[in-house]
């Protein structure tokens, strides 16, 4: 056969595959897509479209599926033949390693940040307020999750935490913003050492469903307490944070919120870069690899999940004030499962552990429906599909977390073997 | 204590794990395989409680007669809601299976999300009125006041799916493969045992469950809408790991415990926090006794 004959029949079989799963996923989407029922009025419409749009669409994905499927299994051979040397920094570390793009890069976020709430309007500060929250949330998380490798999924229990304390505090007592902003992360703290005590034993997949019943039961308190949380209808008139008693409108409050709010990720990322690099943080990572391996080096387990669930607890709860404060509104509906979700979907795709890929990650997914309302309907459906895609093509996320190892130099090498001939 | 009250609650409780069974079913058999927490596993549950919605919407305007409705859409929904689980496999899990169990397990989450926005965009974010598909029993009637025809039913149709899964897991051929599977995956493969096959048969299985339980409780309840999977699912985890996950006897057995619990706690202490007797149920069991009712407890290797 010549090469032209192996390649249309090649081809002509991709495309009989293609075809195959374009079919089976018009089957299979069929009552859900095609058929409405009006259960009211009794009739049904059917909406062919949809089923055209499916075939066509599992046409083209299951050829791109298929083609990433054997660029991932051919990197896998790529990278085991020439061994572990062959690891390249990724693209965007490479940036942030050259002193040329990285210093005039940092300067010109300063100074968009600098500006941002005098050029643009309050309403755009408020989303970059909510995108910076975010941030936070998501630096938080991944101290849980990335770096000490325990799957929290009732992370959103902390925040409400946070925010419910704000708002007791300013309620029944007329407590102010900054005192209770330590109090908010205290109160945090404690509940994910509360948290952290009994499902210290448990293993990676229990530890993840008793955070999420945690969150839940957090929740459904707050949701049915009224007495103490005024149930579903939440808490109204929280105090805006003041400034040494200045009087300020809503914009200037926006802006100083905003600066605020920059400077609190700042000190974040700070701390959590540093606590990565640190002795705790290395436990952390030994953990995450390998439980056993880790006790029998002398690391107390539970004493580096607990400072992990406890840290990571902290930063929801700053963040939980700093939300009741921006929003002045709290009601339970604000800390569903859902938001948990969204918190861990920015910590995966960013790349579990790497603080720029958390960060990045964390504005992208604030900001993109924000800014495309036509997409935002279906943020949460791209949201699942691209935690599994994530999970499947690039388990790493965006960009992957590289750790500082050292590295032989030549000497060093030569004299390791001299030393194992001897 | 009043006799009768009690009674009520406990064959309530009852109805609740039965259907909690038909759902935990399929956690624990596909974890007892692949040591997968299918989160989406709900959400199965969900598009076959929403499938056989359609498909007896469609059959009442069509002018079919209640027996009919009720076994068609059924079929149809087991049918729709195994393709649902296999092909979920095929996709999120199938790729996943010799990376690290949280990467899985985050999948699954994903999955888990995509299927709600799928059903929440192509159909409606609203409760849909679920129409009674469970036909009123002539000769119950003088029981009805301490218990339903249709309660009856969910309890009959379930024991009567434990006893053939039973059957099938213990003695066929497929059965068989699965509990070797589920044993040492290795081993399984080496004496010929096709994994894939066994794997895709147990979501399979799993899925098809879930449907029925989903097409009952929906006929119970009323009413559906897309979100009910997600806390159908955290009870029914709650049940598989209260019997010891990878179980099935435990599976039922967690349920029934679960059913009971919820019956009487909301019953003799507050319905208010019907939810949180079943997560606050889950988090003490998980902390106190991990390996489940009747789990084994195994000890980690290296």
């Amino acid at each position: 056969m010549s090469e032209t004959q192996l390649k249309t029949g090649y081809l002509l079989s991709e495309i009989k595959k293609s075809l195959l799963i374009s079919v089976w996923f018009m089957f299979l989407t069929f009552p859900i897509m095609v058929i409405r029922v009006n259960t009211v009025e009794n009739y049904i419409r059917w909406r062919w479209g949809n089923m055209v749009m499916i075939g066509v669409g599992t046409f083209f994905i299951s050829w791109v599926w298929r083609w990433m499927m054997s660029r991932k299994e051919a990197g896998r051979r790529h990278a085991e033949t020439l061994g572990e040397d062959a690891e390249k920094l990724p693209f965007i570390q490479r940036i942030m390693e050259n002193q040329k793009i990285r210093v005039p890069g940092l300067l010109v976020i300063a100074l968009f940040v600098l500006g941002f709430p005098h050029v643009f309007s309050p309403y755009q500060t408020n989303i970059m307020i909510t995108a910076l929250i975010y941030v936070m949330l998501g630096l938080g998380l991944n101290i849980v999750v990335g770096v000490a490798g325990l799957l929290d999924l009732g992370y959103v229990a902390f925040y409400a935490v946070g925010a419910y304390s704000y708002a007791l505090l300013n309620h029944n007592f007329g407590v102010g913003f900054w005192t209770a902003l330590p109090i908010g992360a205290i109160c945090a703290m404690i509940f994910g050492i509360l948290l952290g005590f009994p499902v210290l034993r448990l293993r990676g997949d229990y530890l993840a469903i008793v955070t999420l019943g945690f969150g839940e039961i957090i929740r459904l308190v707050l949701q049915n307490w009224g007495e103490f949380s005024n149930g579903p209808a939440g808490i109204k008139n929280i105090d805006r944070p003041g400034f040494f008693g200045m009087q300020m409108d809503l914009a200037g409050n926006m802006t100083y919120l905003f600066y605020l709010m920059v400077l609190l990720v700042i000190f974040t990322i700070f701390i959590v870069n540093r606590l990565q690099n640190s002795r705790l943080g290395r436990a952390w990572l030994a953990l995450r690899e390998d439980e056993i391996a880790c006790q029998a080096m002398g690391i107390d387990k539970h004493k580096t999940k607990l400072t992990a669930f406890a840290l990571g607890a902290t930063w929801a709860g700053f963040a939980g004030v700093i939300f009741a404060a921006k929003t002045t509104f709290v009601n339970p509906s604000s800390f569903t499962f859902m938001e948990s979700a969204m918190i861990l979907s920015m910590v995966v795709l960013g790349g579990m552990g790497s603080i720029p890929g958390v960060i990045i990650a964390a504005f992208v997914l604030i900001l993109l429906p924000e800014y495309l309302r036509a997409f935002s309907e279906y943020r949460m459906l791209l949201f699942g599909a691209a935690m599994v895609m994530m999970m499947v093509f690039r388990p790493g996320g965006l960009i992957q977390n590289v750790q500082r190892r050292y590295k032989y130099g030549i000497e060093e090498l030569q004299s390791v073997e001299r030393n194992s001939h001897d | 204590m009043d006799l009768q009250y009690f009674l009520e609650l406990f064959l309530s409780g009852l109805t609740r794990g039965s259907i909690y069974a038909l759902i935990a079913l399929g956690y624990t058999m596909v974890y007892g395989i692949i040591e997968l927490i299918n989160f989406a596993h709900g959400e199965i549950y969900m598009i076959g409680a929403f499938t056989g919605l359609i498909v007896a919407e469609v059959l009442v305007l069509m002018g079919f007669g209640q027996l009919s409705i009720l076994l068609l859409a059924g079929l149809v929904a087991m049918i729709y809601a195994a393709a649902y689980g296999w092909t979920m496999e095929k996709v999120a899990y199938k790729p996943l299976r010799k990376a690290p169990r949280l990467s899985a397990l985050i999948s699954a989450i994903g999955m888990s999300i995509f299927l709600q926005n799928y059903v929440l965009l192509a159909q409606t974010p609203d409760f849909l009125p679920f129409p009674e598909l469970i036909p009123d029993l002539k000769f119950w009637e003088p029981y009805s006041h301490i218990i339903s025809s249709a309660e009856v039913f969910i309890i009959f149709t379930t024991a009567v799916i434990m006893i053939a899964l039973n059957l099938l897991i213990k003695f066929t051929r497929i059965g068989k493969a699965m509990r070797a599977t589920a044993q040492d995956r290795t081993m399984a493969m080496l004496v010929g045992i096709n994994i894939n096959q066994v794997i895709g048969f147990t979501f399979i299985i799993g899925s098809a469950l879930a449907a029925v339980g989903g097409i009952m409780i929906a006929s119970h309840v009323g009413q559906i809408n897309f979100y009910i999977g997600f806390i159908a699912g955290i009870k029914a985890f709650t049940a598989a790991v209260l019997g010891g996950i990878g179980s099935v006897p435990g599976a039922v057995v967690g349920a029934l415990v679960l059913g009971w619990t919820e019956a009487f706690a909301t019953g003799y202490i507050s319905s208010d926090y019907e939810d949180v007797f079943a997560f606050a149920l889950l988090v003490l069991i998980l902390i106190f006794r991990p390996s489940g009712i009747l789990g084994k407890s195994t000890t980690q290797k290296v």
